[in-house]
């Protein structure tokens, strides 16, 4: 069943009725939010501020808004001077550009150095759609991730980007926000809790498997669980908003009362969500685990809907994945 | 206000004492940069002691003006500079590049205070100091940014990026001393990558440039008092200066960029700049 607690879209299951919006926006009107509350929060940008929705902070707030052009190294270097000098930057950029082309500045001068940059990664899975797989950023996750003081956030809905923004803003460290183009079910509501490092059990109808998926695939994973409960097939789905750190509590809770796992990303499954979970277990506790993601492979273009089939990533390859991992209980 | 304000021959002793201590600190590291950290000695040895606005028992001092180094590699010139103004003991020289020491083999911003920036990767460091500048425009702060960079890293696009970036937002309060001593790891820079006409390229970005004797202080003072009267747009003083400077089996050698002495090479060496190049009675002789 749906945790009622958690105060979540009632209209969740109505396929007709729910509203779809962009994780992206979430991340603009983030900024503009973390803008008004501090004016030390400065927002720059490489060429791209109308599609990463930074647009909305530079309407709001020119003078504090830098663009730096097609120039990604630049950008966080930039933004590493000024969280040097005191200033909360954050960069948009599409995630396979930032994180992907300036992995190496990002790793001495934001992380090693240790100043507050925040990234924004737009455009990250292969739900971006007709572009390909140039602008389908599947490993950012994963080269995040790996970094010592690197926060990973990865929200569910624009709601949910929109307080991870704000969040990251104001928590002092290196965090990268991974936000996916198009328009996503919107899960949650105003008063649905988000906090850094908090896992959310949002759907709990018994011990079968623990599906633990992040990004626009926590409402697949959702969809998922509705139908295999109406085929009596008991599980839990919890939403990851942040890879890193793991909530260890709720998730090795989750882990140990199920004994299967079922990870959902729109990721490469090495080094993403996968990994990480797959790390958590074995160490903790070892369990069988399937794996929804993308499996070693580059995107293409196609609909968004098309190649979430095409990759195996949707609600059918969800349920069974789940079907699999119960029979190696 | 600079707390020294050292006059040219306080300068000239102190560079000569900071050459010794690198010296020392490359023996004893077993590895390390000897002929970029021995050039730009003196340029350091002028910003600590008379051109920066700093103080060295407050290194996060708000209005102190801000040093990046970007080629990180010759940070224990950088080192021995910092200890000879008090930022900390100078025996602690000597864990250069040991387990443990705040003065790591490249700089490490968060272990050493008055490091500005974790730096080495090269090419990056010119737009953090960007980025500080720009800061420092948005809040009208009045301190300067210094950014010190090798020829070698002219190499990397960041570099160019960077240079783009501040002559768009005319950072004036920027000043880029670059280290002109033309060699890199793999040779000399104009058969590496060649980088000439370097001041041509400056001025294309819209930049004010000068060239500089990087060994002669009132040169190198004068240039960075120069600067400040620019009101439009960033300065770039080319600083021409020896690698190895004062050692003569080192100077010009591009075989020393990477490399430290060994024992007989650094009793060589210390007996030249004990002596000044022969021109005085060393008592260790």
């Amino acid at each position: 069943m749906l945790n009622q607690n958690l105060k979540l879209n009632p209209d969740l299951f109505n396929l007709s009725a729910i509203k779809k919006i962009p994780i992206r926006d979430g991340y603009g009107k983030g900024l503009v939010i973390a803008g008004e509350q501090n004016k030390n929060v400065v927002v720059l940008c490489a060429d791209l501020t109308e599609s990463t929705k930074s647009l909305w902070f530079k309407e709001k707030f020119p003078d504090r808004f830098i663009e730096v052009g097609v120039a990604e190294q630049n950008l966080v270097t930039v933004a590493a001077g000024l969280a040097n000098y005191g200033k909360i930057p954050f960069i948009s950029s599409y995630a396979v550009f930032s994180p992907g082309r300036n992995w190496e500045q990002i790793r001495t001068t934001v992380c090693y150095n240790d100043v507050p940059v925040k990234l924004g990664g737009a455009h990250a899975g292969v739900s971006v759609g007709p572009d390909g797989g140039t602008h389908q950023a599947l490993e950012d996750i994963a080269i995040m991730r790996v970094l010592p003081n690197m926060i990973v956030l990865s929200p569910c809905d624009w709601l949910e980007a929109r307080k991870a923004t704000v969040a990251a803003a104001f928590n002092g460290k290196p965090t990268y926000i991974r936000l996916a183009r198009e328009a996503t079910p919107v899960i949650t509501s105003e008063e649905s809790p988000f906090e850094i490092g908090k896992a959310y059990i949002y759907w709990d109808s018994g011990n079968d498997a623990a599906i633990i998926a992040t990004g626009s695939l926590v409402y697949n994973a959702l969809l998922a669980a509705k139908q295999l409960d109406e085929e009596n097939v008991k599980v839990k789905v919890i939403n990851l908003p942040t890879v890193k750190p793991l909530d260890e509590v709720v998730l090795l809770e989750a882990i140990r009362s199920t004994r299967a796992v079922v990870t959902v990303e729109e990721h490469q499954i090495n080094g993403g969500l996968g990994g990480a979970i797959a790390e958590l277990c074995v160490k903790n506790s070892p369990v069988p685990i399937e794996f929804v993601g993308i499996n070693d492979k580059f995107g293409q273009s196609g609909s968004p809907e098309e190649l979430i089939e095409f990759y195996e990533i949707g609600t059918s390859s969800i349920k069974e994945a789940v079907k699999r991992v119960i029979k190696r209980k | 206000m600079n707390p020294f304000n050292y006059n040219e021959e306080q300068l000239k002793i102190t560079a000569n004492t900071i050459r010794q201590d690198i010296i020392q600190m490359l023996l004893r590291a077993g590895s390390g940069h000897s002929a970029g950290s021995l050039g730009m000695v003196d340029v350091f040895t002028a910003l600590y002691f008379h051109i920066l606005n700093h103080d060295p028992k407050n290194p996060e001092w708000p209005e102190r003006d801000r040093l990046i180094l970007s080629n990180g590699h010759i940070c224990p010139a950088r080192y021995a500079a910092m200890a000879h103004a008090g930022y900390f003991p100078i025996e602690e020289l000597l864990t250069l590049r040991k387990l443990n020491s705040r003065l790591q083999g490249h700089p490490h911003r968060t272990s050493l205070p008055g490091l500005e920036t974790t730096s080495g990767p090269l090419g990056s460091g010119l737009s953090q100091a960007c980025g500080i500048a720009v800061g420092a425009k948005m809040d009208k702060k009045k301190f300067r940014i210094y950014c010190l960079m090798s020829d070698g890293e002219h190499d990397s696009g960041n570099t160019w990026e960077a240079v783009m970036f501040a002559s768009k937002y005319r950072l004036n309060n920027l000043t880029v001393i670059i280290d002109r001593n033309n060699i890199q790891i793999d040779g000399y820079t104009e058969e590496v990558m060649p980088l000439e006409p370097l001041d041509k390229k400056y001025r294309s970005f819209n930049w004010h440039t000068l060239h500089i004797d990087g060994h002669n202080f009132r040169e190198i003072i004068d240039a960075c008092e120069h600067a400040k009267a620019v009101f439009e747009k960033p300065t770039a003083i080319i600083a021409h200066t020896i690698p190895g400077k004062d050692i003569d089996f080192m100077e010009f050698q591009y075989e020393w960029h990477g490399k430290p002495p060994n024992q007989e090479e650094a009793k060589r060496a210390l007996d030249q700049l004990r002596t000044l190049g022969g021109k005085i009675q060393s008592e260790h002789q």
